[in-house]
C-alpha cells in the first residue's frame, strides 16, 4: 500500500522537479588524518604534498581547502609515491608491483540540481604498467619492485627490484627501455674477487641521481656495494665497497660527497672523487646511538645550511635493547642532537629547502613528517627546532571521538571569543608540550567545520574538575625544566605531536554535548554520570564550582549498582583558564553513563537521562527540579554498568578452550590415539559443529521485561499545549529504551503564559521551578524511542531557546495546534497536542526491513527558487541508507546509500546539519563530509596552474589560482589560499568533538 | 449487596478494583477487593442486585487492556478479569435473548467504527453475522478468541500459505525462529538456486507451534504482504517483530500435502474464512495467480488492520488537570468530592470510591517528585 502511494507520487512531473531542486546525494570531502597512511611525497615546484594510504588512496594536499583524491581500482597500499615535479602528474607504486600514472585533469562543466557548476579538477589514473617477470626466472619476486627513482628532466623512470636488477621506464608513455636494463651479473664482472666472492648483491635498495651531472645516477644494493652508473655510457664510474647492509642513500647537494645508512644503526659518508674507480672505505663511519646493537637507520638526510655545518636528519638507529620500541627521528647538526619521540611508527618524512639549482645551499626551512597517526612538521629556522601546528589533517582522533555535535550559524561574538580563547591556549600548549606529557581525555574539542579543511578552534578540557590517578598537576612541576631533563638522558627524547591513544580514565570519556550558542551555555556530559554546566569566560577565574548530587533511582529497592564509582572531585582545582568554565556539576546516582542530556538556556534548565532514569537541573537557582525512575522491576543488566562482566568473562573463557582445542587437534598427527585424544576430537568437531550451525533468530515481540528498557534515549525541551489547547507553556519530553515517553509540564517563573501569576499567588515556593507528569505514552510496539521534536501550527520545528524572543527566527505558530513527532527505531509518528492522537505514521521497519538510527529535522532550500524551502525528516537506517520524509505528512521523498551497513561505528557517528549536510567518521581518524541538499554543498573545487594545459577546457572559465603549500612560518599557515567554494554558505559552522 | 460495604475505608487502591458496570443505558461504579472476592456466580448475582435486574438472564464482558471485549462466564475468567484491572474494570450487561455480543480481538473498536471493511478482513469466529444468518452453533464462539487463521486462500497458489497470528492479549510467545538457507526456484531459464529465509525451529507451546500452519523449513516469502526477496536475515527479524501484534506470513510449506485447494475452501468454508464473500476475488485474475508476491490485497489488510491494532497507550495523568483542584478541596475541607455519576449508591459505597481516589492521587504526586508542595 504504501509503495503505491510512493510510486502514484513520484510519477507526479512537478513534484519530482522540486525534489530534484531540493535533494541530492553527494559525498564531498574527508576531514582528517587519512586512516593508515603508507606513503608520502613532495612537489616542491607546486608545492603539493601527496599522501598514500594502505586502502589505495592518494589525497593531495596544497594551500589550506585544496585537496584532490584518487583512488585506485584494487584496494592495495600505495607503497611509493613520486611527483612528477611541477607537471601536475604523479606516480605511485603499489603492494601489487604495479605502477600507476596519475595526473590532475579539468572536468566539464556539469549540471547539479539544475545549478550549473564550473569544471573542477580532479586526480585521475591515466597510465598504468606492470613489470613483467623474467623468463627464465621462476620467482616472481626477482621482478619486484623496491624502489623507484624520477629523473628531474622528469623523462625516465629507474627502477630498482628485488632481484637486483635495474630497469628503465620512459614517462609518461610507461614503456620499458629494453636496452637500457641493467642487471647484476654487469655489476659483479667489474667488481674486485675479494668483494665478490661469489655472493649476490642482493635487490637494489636506493636509487638517487646526481645533483649537478644528469644522467649519473647511484645505485645501493641491499649488500653494501654502491655504484655511480652513467646512463648514457652504461658504464660504472665508480664503485663504493660498503660491506654493511645498506638501508638508504642520499646526495650531498654539491655531488661531492654521499651518504649511506645502514641495518646496523650507522651512517657512513663517501667522498665522490672522480680519480678513483674503486673505493674500498668511507671517508667516516659513525654509529651514533652504539656502542650497543642498534636498529636500522631507515632513510637518511644531509641537509647543507649556510651557516656552516649540515644538517643530519634520519630515522631509527635507537638502541635495540633500550629504547627499540620508541618511534624515534633524529635532528643533528654540530652539537645540537634532538631524537624526536613519536607516539606512532614513522612512515616517511621530507624536507622542504631551496630547489633552485643557483643556490648553493640547501638550507631547510621545515621538516615535515608522516606518522601513522598524525602528520608533524618541525621548524628547521628556529633554535631548539619546535614544531608547529599544522593548518590541516590535525588528528581528530588524537583521543578517541566518543560523539560529536554540529552548530550552525554561529554568532560572530561567539566565534571570536572561541578563537580568542584557542589562541590563547596554543601559547600555553607550546610550554606544555615541551614538559612532556598530553594525557588528554574528556576534552570537548571545536573545530571550524564552514571550509573543506577542518581546523581546531579551541579544546576544552573537563578533565581539571576531577581527581585522577595520574594527576597531571603533580608531575607538571618535574617536567617543567627540560633543560636539566636532557642533560641526564641520552638519547634526548623530545616528545613531539598530540596523538594519545591511552587515556588517563575511561569515566572522563564524554558522552553528550549540547551547546546555546545565544546564551554561549554548554552541558557536557560523561561516562560516569557527571554533567557539567559552562559559562563562557574571557577572564581567569578561580570561582568555586557548585556540586549537586542527584538519585535517579528513587529509592527503588533491590537494585545495587555494580558499575564503576563516580569520579572523585578535585579538591583545590587550578584556577580555570579563559574560555569555557564549569560553573555547576551535576552527579547522577547511580553514575551510569549519560544518555541523554537536553539544555534550555532561556529557562536555565538542564535535563539528563542515565540508563535508570532522568533528572531536571535548575543550575541557575542550582536546585534539583525533578528526578525519575525508569528502571523496569525486572531490568538485571542496567544494574550491573556499562559492561556485564560476568558474561564477556564466560565467553572469553569459552573462546580459549576452543583455541586450546583446536591447536591440540592441529597437532594431533604426532599424537598417538589414545582415548583422551578421542575424546578431545571428539570435543573439537563438537566445537565446529557449532561454530558452523547457522544463524538464527528468534521472532518475538518486544516485551516490557527486556533488557535496558529504561535507558533513556532521547530529551526535549519544548514551549507548547501539554494541559489543554488554550494555554501553552514549558514541557520537558523523555524517551525511553522500550518505547515510553514520558511529558511533563514545567512551571518556569517569568516564562510561558499566564498561568504562572495565579500558582505564584498560591504559594510562597511559587518560586522555584516545578515539574507535573503531564502525559505518559506507550509505544505498542515498544521499540527505542530515538529523538522527539514537537511542531509548531504550521509543522514547522520549533525555534531553538532564544530564538524566538530575541527575534532571530520567525516565531512559532502558537495560534494553530501544534505536534509532537516521536521517532522510534521502528516507527515515525506524528501525534497531535495537546489531546496525544496519533496523525500520520510511518512504519520503516514493518515495510523496509531497516531500523532507525539518527533521525533529524533539515531545512532543505532549494537550488533554484531562491525563497523556497522544506522541512524534511531525515532518518538514517541500520542498513547505512538514508530517507527522507516530507513534514509533518511523513511522505517518503528520496533514499540514497550513504554508509556501509557492516560499518557501525560510521552510521553511531553521523550527524547532521540544520541545513542537510552530515558528517560520519570513515576511520578513526576522519570524518567524511555529505550534502543531501541540492544547494549547500561544501567540497573542494580546486585549481591548479601548471606548465601544461589542463586537459578539456580554456583556461580563462575556470577559476585559477597557485596554491602554496608552506609552513615557514606560523602566520604564514593562518593566511589561506582558499579556493574551495562552498555553494550558500551563510553560517559558520562548527563542529564539536568529544574525547 | 452486603459485599461492598463490608469494604469499607480501604485505602490502598492496589487491594481495590474500581467496577463500571453498563447495562443497556446504565452505568454503576462500585468497588471491589481485589484478593477476597467470591466466584463468578456471586459476582453474577451482584451485578443482578446493583442493576436491579433479578433473574433476567445476562452475558457477562468486560473489556480488556488492549480494548478487547471479553467474556466472563466462569471463574477463571472471572478472576483474569479481576487480575487485568488496573484500577478500572469495565464490564458490559448484555441481555441474553438480544444480539450476542461480539467478543474477540477489538471488537470494542470495532464495534465503534461500525464493522466497517470486513469485507477485506478474514471474518473471524465472532462475526459470524448471525443477525443474517444463524449458522449452527457448535460451541460458544463468543467464549473463544482467535489466535491464527489461513487467509488470501482464493489468490494464493496452492503451494502458498498466507498464515496469521494474533500475538494480543496471549502470553504466549510467537515462539519461531527463522534462519538463512537456499530456496530452489523454477525460472524460464531453468531451476535456480536462490537464498531465502526459511524457519529453522518452533518453541514447543509457542503459538506457532500450537496453531500447526507454520512448521520448521517453512520458507518465508512475505511479511505482512512484503516481499522477503533480497533481504537479509535480520531485515526479516526486524519486519517481523515489528509486525508481530498482527504478523502475517506467507510461507511455501515444506510439507506440500497438507495444503488447502481451493475447491474445499469454498464448499466447506471450514478452514478459515478468506473473507470470499462474493466479493470480486472469487475469481483470481490470471495476474495474482501467476505471480502471487505481488498479493496487495494483504498489504491492504494489514495496514486498515493496523489502524485499530496499533494504538499506543497514553496515560492522561488526571492529577495534573485536577490536582489544583483536589489540593484545595483538600485544604479547605475535607468534604467529599462527588461523584460524576449520578446515581444514589449506598454512602460507604461512595466513601470507599473517594479513598480510593485520594490514594489515587497521592501516589500519583509521589511519583511525580519530591518538588509538589501541597
Amino acid at each position: 500500500m504504501m509503495k503505491f502511494r510512493f510510486r502514484r507520487q513520484g510519477t507526479d512531473p512537478q513534484r519530482e522537479k522540486i525534489k530534484q531542486e531540493l535533494f541530492a546525494f553527494n559525498k564531498t570531502v574527508e576531514h582528517g588524518f587519512p586512516h593508515q597512511p603508507s606513503a608520502l611525497a613532495y612537489d616542491p615546484k607546486l608545492q603539493f604534498m601527496a599522501i598514500g594510504t594502505k586502502s589505495g588512496a592518494i589525497k593531495i594536499y596544497g594551500a589550506p581547502g585544496v585537496e584532490f583524491t584518487g583512488l585506485h581500482k584494487d584496494t592495495t597500499a600505495v607503497t611509493q609515491i613520486h611527483f612528477l615535479s611541477g607537471q601536475g602528474r604523479l606516480l605511485s607504486l603499489l603492494d601489487d608491483n604495479t605502477i600507476h600514472l596519475w595526473e590532475l585533469v579539468g572536468g566539464n562543466p556539469k549540471e547539479v540540481g539544475g545549478v550549473r557548476r564550473e569544471g573542477v579538477v580532479s586526480l585521475q589514473e591515466v597510465n598504468s604498467y606492470n613489470l613483467p617477470g623474467r623468463p627464465g626466472i621462476e620467482s616472481c619476486s626477482a621482478t619486484r619492485v623496491t624502489v623507484l627513482l624520477l629523473l628531474k628532466s622528469c623523462d625516465l623512470l629507474c627502477i630498482g627490484t628485488e632481484g637486483g636488477g635495474a630497469y628503465f621506464l620512459e614517462v609518461p608513455r610507461l614503456s620499458l627501455k629494453d636496452n637500457q636494463t641493467l642487471l647484476q651479473d654487469e655489476i659483479s664482472q667489474s667488481l674486485p674477487d675479494e668483494y665478490r666472492c661469489g655472493k649476490a648483491l642482493g635487490p637494489v635498495e636506493s636509487l638517487q641521481e646526481h645533483p649537478q651531472q644528469a644522467g649519473k645516477i647511484l645505485i645501493g644494493y641491499s649488500r653494501g656495494l654502491v655504484v655511480l652508473w652513467d646512463l648514457s655510457t652504461r658504464h660504472a664510474d665508480q664503485l663504493f665497497l660498503g660491506k654493511q647492509q645498506l638501508e638508504s642513500l642520499v646526495w650531498e647537494r654539491s655531488g661531492n660527497l654521499f651518504v649511506s645508512s645502514h641495518n646496523d644503526g650507522g651512517y657512513s659518508v663517501w667522498a665522490v672523487t672522480s680519480d678513483q674507480s674503486c673505493n674500498p672505505l668511507p671517508v667516516s663511519s659513525t654509529i651514533p646511538y652504539g656502542p650497543f646493537p642498534c636498529k636500522a637507520i631507515n632513510k637518511i638526510l644531509w641537509r647543507t645550511t649556510q651557516s656552516g655545518s649540515p644538517l643530519l636528519l634520519y630515522s631509527g638507529g635507537m638502541p635495540r635493547a633500550t629504547y627499540g620500541d620508541r618511534h624515534c627521528l633524529t635532528i643533528q647538526q654540530d652539537k645540537d642532537h634532538i631524537t624526536l619521540d613519536f607516539t606512532s611508527r614513522v612512515i616517511d618524512f621530507f624536507t622542504v629547502h631551496s630547489v633552485e639549482q643557483e643556490k648553493e645551499f640547501d638550507d631547510p626551512s621545515a621538516l615535515v613528517v608522516l606518522l601513522e597517526e598524525e602528520l608533524v612538521v618541525i621548524d628547521l629556522q628556529t633554535p631548539g627546532w619546535p614544531s608547529l601546528p599544522t593548518p590541516y589533517l590535525a588528528p581528530l582522533h588524537s583521543s578517541a571521538i566518543t560523539c560529536s555535535c554540529h552548530i550552525s550559524n554561529v554568532p560572530p561574538k561567539l566565534w571570536e571569543r572561541l578563537i580568542n580563547a584557542g589562541k590563547a591556549q596554543q601559547g600555553r600548549q607550546h610550554a606544555h608540550r615541551v614538559g612532556g606529557s598530553l594525557h588528554e581525555d574528556g576534552t570537548v574539542r571545536f573545530w571550524d567545520a564552514s571550509g573543506v579543511a577542518l581546523t581546531p578552534l579551541y579544546k576544552l578540557s573537563t578533565a581539571n574538575v576531577f581527581h585522577t590517578d595520574c594527576d597531571p598537576s603533580d608531575s607538571q612541576d618535574l617536567n617543567d625544566d627540560p633543560d636539566m631533563q636532557q642533560e641526564e638522558e641520552w638519547p634526548p627524547f623530545k616528545k613531539v605531536g598530540c596523538f594519545d591513544p591511552y587515556s588517563d580514565d575511561p569515566r572522563l570519556g564524554i558522552q553528550k554535548i549540547s551547546l546555546c550558542k545565544y546564551s554561549n551555555k554548554l552541558v557536557v556530559a560523561g561516562t560516569a554520570g557527571q554533567v557539567i554546566v559552562f559559562g563562557l569566560s574571557d577572564e581567569r577565574s578561580d570561582h568555586l564550582l557548585d556540586v549537586s548530587v542527584m538519585d535517579l533511582l528513587q529509592d527503588r529497592e533491590g537494585f545495587t549498582w555494580k558499575g564503576h564509582d563516580r569520579l572523585d572531585l578535585r579538591l583545590k582545582p587550578p584556577p580555570f583558564p579563559p574560555g569555557f568554565q564549569p560553573l555547576v556539576l551535576v552527579q547522577c546516582m547511580p553514575p551510569a553513563s549519560v544518555t541523554a542530556v537536553a539544555l534550555h538556556a532561556e529557562w536555565n534548565l538542564i535535563a539528563f537521562g542515565t540508563s535508570h532514569g532522568f533528572g531536571l537541573f535548575d543550575y541557575h537557582r542550582r536546585n534539583a527540579v525533578l528526578a525519575r525512575c525508569t528502571l523496569h522491576p525486572n531490568d538485571s543488566l542496567a544494574m550491573e554498568g556499562p559492561l556485564s562482566r560476568v558474561k564477556s568473562l564466560k565467553k572469553s573463557l569459552r573462546q580459549s578452550f576452543r583455541r586450546i582445542r583446536k591447536s591440540r587437534v592441529s597437532g594431533k598427527k604426532r599424537a598417538i590415539s589414545t582415548p583422551t585424544s578421542k575424546v578431545q576430537e571428539a570435543n573439537a568437531a563438537l566445537a565446529e559443529h557449532e561454530d558452523v550451525a547457522p544463524v538464527q533468530r528468534r521472532i518475538e515481540p518486544r516485551s516490557a521485561d527486556d533488557s535496558l528498557s529504561g535507558v533513556v534515549r532521547c530529551l526535549c525541551f519544548a514551549d507548547t499545549f501539554l494541559r489543554d489547547g488554550t494555554h501553552h507553556g514549558p514541557t520537558l519530553w523523555a524517551g525511553t529504551n522500550s518505547g515510553s515517553v514520558y511529558a511533563y509540564a514545567l512551571e518556569v517563573p517569568g516564562a510561558g503564559s499566564g498561568r504562572m501569576c495565579e500558582r505564584g499567588g498560591v504559594n510562597e515556593a511559587g518560586m522555584c521551578v516545578e515539574a507535573v507528569l503531564g502525559k505518559e505514552i506507550q509505544l505498542m510496539h515498544r521499540a527505542p524511542v530515538v529523538s522527539i521534536s514537537v511542531l509548531d501550527g504550521q509543522g514547522k520545528p520549533l525555534p531553538d531557546p532564544y530564538e524566538a524572543s530575541q527575534d532571530l527566527a520567525s516565531a512559532p505558530d502558537m495560534t494553530n495546534a501544534h505536534s509532537v513527532l516521536i521517532a522510534s527505531e521502528e516507527q515515525l509518528k506524528v501525534f497531535s497536542l495537546p489531546k496525544v492522537s496519533a496523525k500520520t505514521k510511518f512504519k520503516l521497519t514493518a515495510h523496509e526491513g531497516c531500523r532507525v538510527r539518527k533521525v533529524a529535522l533539515v531545512i532543505f532550500s532549494s537550488a533554484t527558487q531562491e525563497d523556497y524551502n522544506e522541512h524534511t525528516l531525515v532518518c538514517l537506517t541500520n542498513l547505512g541508507d538514508m530517507h527522507l520524509f516530507n513534514m509533518p505528512g511523513l511522505r517518503p521523498q528520496v533514499r540514497y546509500d550513504c554508509i556501509r551497513k557492516e560499518d557501525i561505528s560510521g552510521i553511531a557517528s553521523c550527524v547532521f546539519t540544520k541545513t542537510g549536510q552530515g558528517f560520519y567518521l570513515v576511520s578513526p581518524s576522519e570524518y567524511e563530509r555529505f550534502s543531501l541538499s541540492a544547494k549547500v554543498i561544501t567540497e573542494p573545487l580546486c585549481s591548479v596552474l601548471l606548465d601544461r594545459l589542463l586537459d578539456c577546457k580554456p583556461f580563462s572559465r575556470c577559476l585559477l589560482e597557485l596554491p602554496k603549500l608552506s609552513w615557514r612560518t606560523a602566520s604564514d599557515v593562518v593566511c589561506s589560499y582558499v579556493i574551495y567554494r562552498s555553494y550558500f554558505h551563510p553560517e559558520i559552522p562548527l563542529i564539536m568533538l568529544c574525547n | 449487596m452486603s459485599r461492598p460495604q463490608s469494604r469499607i475505608g480501604i485505602k490502598l487502591h492496589q487491594h481495590v478494583i474500581e467496577v463500571k458496570s453498563k447495562f443497556e443505558a446504565e452505568y454503576r461504579r462500585f468497588a471491589l477487593k481485589r484478593n477476597s472476592h467470591g466466584g463468578f456466580q456471586e459476582f453474577y448475582h451482584l451485578l443482578q442486585s446493583l442493576h436491579l435486574i433479578p433473574g433476567v438472564e445476562v452475558l457477562l464482558g468486560y473489556a480488556d487492556i488492549h480494548g478487547d471485549l471479553l467474556p466472563i462466564n466462569n471463574d477463571d475468567n472471572f478472576h483474569k478479569a479481576v487480575s487485568s484491572a488496573n484500577p478500572l474494570l469495565r464490564i458490559i450487561i448484555t441481555k441474553k435473548e438480544d444480539e450476542p455480543e461480539v467478543f474477540g480481538t477489538n471488537s470494542l473498536q470495532r464495534r465503534k467504527k461500525g464493522l466497517g471493511l470486513t469485507g477485506l478482513r478474514t471474518a473471524t469466529i465472532g462475526s459470524t453475522h448471525s443477525r443474517h444468518k444463524p449458522s449452527l452453533l457448535i460451541g460458544q464462539p463468543q467464549d473463544f478468541r482467535q489466535i491464527s487463521s489461513i487467509i488470501d486462500v482464493d489468490i494464493l497458489p496452492e503451494s502458498h500459505r498466507r498464515v496469521r497470528l494474533h500475538k494480543h492479549g496471549t502470553h504466549k510467545p510467537l515462539g519461531f525462529y527463522i534462519r538463512d538457507g537456499v530456496s530452489v526456484r523454477v525460472t524460464p531459464q531453468g531451476v535456480e538456486k536462490v537464498p531465502g529465509v526459511f524457519i529453522s525451529r518452533l518453541v514447543r507451546g509457542g503459538l506457532a507451534e500450537t496453531t500447526g500452519l507454520l512448521g520448521v523449513n517453512d520458507e518465508i516469502l512475505e511479511v505482512n504482504g512484503i516481499d522477503v526477496v533480497g533481504k537479509s536475515l535480520d531485515q526479516v527479524t526486524d519486519m517481523m517483530v515489528a509486525n508481530s501484534h498482527n504478523l502475517i506470513v506467507t510461507v511455501k510449506p515444506s510439507n506440500q500435502r497438507n495444503n488447502v485447494t481451493h475447491r474445499v475452501t469454498k464448499s466447506s468454508g471450514s478452514v478459515g474464512s478468506a473473507g470470499s464473500s462474493g466479493s470480486a476475488r472469487d475469481s483470481p485474475s490470471p495476474a495474482a495467480q501467476s505471480n502471487p508476491i505481488t498479493a496487495s490485497n494483504s498489504i491492504a489488510e494489514g495496514d486498515s488492520e493496523d489502524e485499530e491494532d496499533d494504538c499506543d497507550l497514553i496515560m492522561e495523568n488526571d492529577s495534573l488537570l485536577t490536582h489544583q483542584v483536589i489540593n484545595s478541596n483538600l485544604r479547605d475541607s475535607h468534604d467529599l468530592r462527588p461523584l460524576p455519576q449520578s446515581i444514589s449508591l449506598p454512602n460507604s459505597m461512595a466513601a470507599s470510591m473517594i479513598s480510593n481516589h485520594n490514594g489515587n492521587s497521592e501516589e500519583s504526586l509521589r511519583e511525580d517528585g519530591n518538588i509538589i508542595s501541597l
